[in-house]
Parts: C-alpha cells; structure tokens; sequence
C-alpha cells in the first residue's frame, strides 16, 4: 500500500505486482484518473489524514485478501495537487479465478471511496469547491 | 490535553488544521457542544452534525461515542477518496 504525492507509473506497477503474484490465476487491476467532464477543470486537490490513511486502507485491503483469499492486493492513493487526467489511485488484486479478483477489486474502490480519508476539492477559473459524497457511494457498501 | 484535528471544509470553516485542548467532556457529541460555545467559526464548522464525520485515534466513531482515554479527535466531512 502506497499512499504518496509523486506520480505513479500505473503499467509498470500493474506489471511488478502481477510478476510477483505467484500461483494467481487472475490479475485484476484499476485506476482512477482525474475527471474533468465540462473542460473546465484546473487541478484536483487531495486532502489526507496521514496515519488514518495509511490505517483505513491497510484494514480494508486485509479484508479484502481474507474475504475473497486473494494472493495479494495492491493500492496506491496519492494526495496533493493533480492535474486533470493524471492517475488519482489503483488497485490491484491476484487471486486464484478472476470471479475473485473482479470482486476484491471493487470491494476495494468502493471502500476506499467512503472509508479512506481523503476529500477532493476541485478547482476551476471560477474558484474552488469541495467535491461532496455522493449517497449512491455510502450505499454501495450495502451490498459488501 | 486532547488534539484535535480539522479537515477539509471543516480546516476552512474553523481556521486552523489542529488544536490541543483541555476539556472535561465526557462525549463527542459534549465536545461539539465546547466547541460551539466558543466562536461563530465554530458554531458554523458544527451547525450540522449529519454532515460530519468523527475518529477518535484515528478510528471512526458515532457523536456519542465516548471520549476516556482518547488522544485525538478529527472531524472532517464525508470522505471522498478513490
């Protein structure tokens, strides 16, 4: 688990963990980028709690490998400064089947979205304004 | 002498990222309370709990949640990551 304010090489990551998943038969991974819908958009700040972060995302990775049996599971969150399109963050899972994997993975996003501290705030020309939570996103950890 | 922490709108809202504080209360939702009492920042930083969220120690917890043996307490909005 990487929690960082550098950029991340998404594919080269994605290589390493997958080299060093031995025995999986499943490689799962996924990345968020930086979303900048109307054009408008001049950066993406990331807030954090440093040591929650690293908590948080350390309990529900451990969950993760222990719920679906994972051979091992990957995240990389950065905080800071973003420009639009850049990677915000990436998981990744090994397991045995990729029904496991596709799992693991999502129940990861969806996690992290409400249970990782970090807030977003988005700034464009217009000034800058904290992306709110979403109830769709609270509820989606109903399903889990 | 608890820490307490600020995040996000609520860092704005109350000026400063984080504070030590002697206090006597007994929960979160006492503390919130204290805070109220002291200024407008943090009258408005608080106004609506619904839109709050709290960790004691770096766990989250519920406004009534007790705060005995607790080092530090953030408050923050809901989370945004991934």
């Amino acid at each position: 688990m990487l929690v960082q304010g550098a950029p991340f090489d998404f594919g080269a990551e994605a290589a390493a963990f997958s080299a060093a998943a031995g025995g999986a038969g499943a490689v799962v991974t996924f990345t968020g980028l930086v979303r900048d819908l109307s054009g408008r958009l001049q950066a993406m700040e990331i807030e954090h709690y440093p040591g929650m972060t690293e908590r948080a995302i350390a309990a529900i990775a451990s969950e993760a490998v222990e719920r679906w049996r994972l051979v091992d599971a990957l995240v990389i969150h950065r905080y800071g400064r973003l420009g639009p399109g850049e990677p915000i963050m990436m998981v990744a899972t090994a397991a045995a089947h990729r029904a496991e994997a596709f799992a693991a993975a999502e129940f990861l996003m969806d996690y992290l979205k409400s249970r990782a501290p970090f807030w977003k705030k988005e700034v464009t020309a217009d000034g800058a304004d904290w992306v709110a939570a979403k109830d769709a996103d609270e509820a989606a950890l109903g399903r889990w | 002498m608890i820490d307490l922490l600020y995040f996000a709108w609520v860092r704005e809202r109350i000026g400063l990222p984080r504070e030590r504080l002697a206090t006597e209360a007994a929960t979160v939702a006492d503390l919130v309370e204290e805070l109220r009492a002291r200024e407008d920042r943090y009258a408005l930083a608080f106004a609506d709990l619904s839109s709050l969220r709290v960790a004691l120690d770096q766990e989250l917890a519920d406004f009534d949640a007790p705060l005995a043996g607790v080092r530090e307490v953030a408050f923050f909005p809901p989370m945004t990551g991934g």
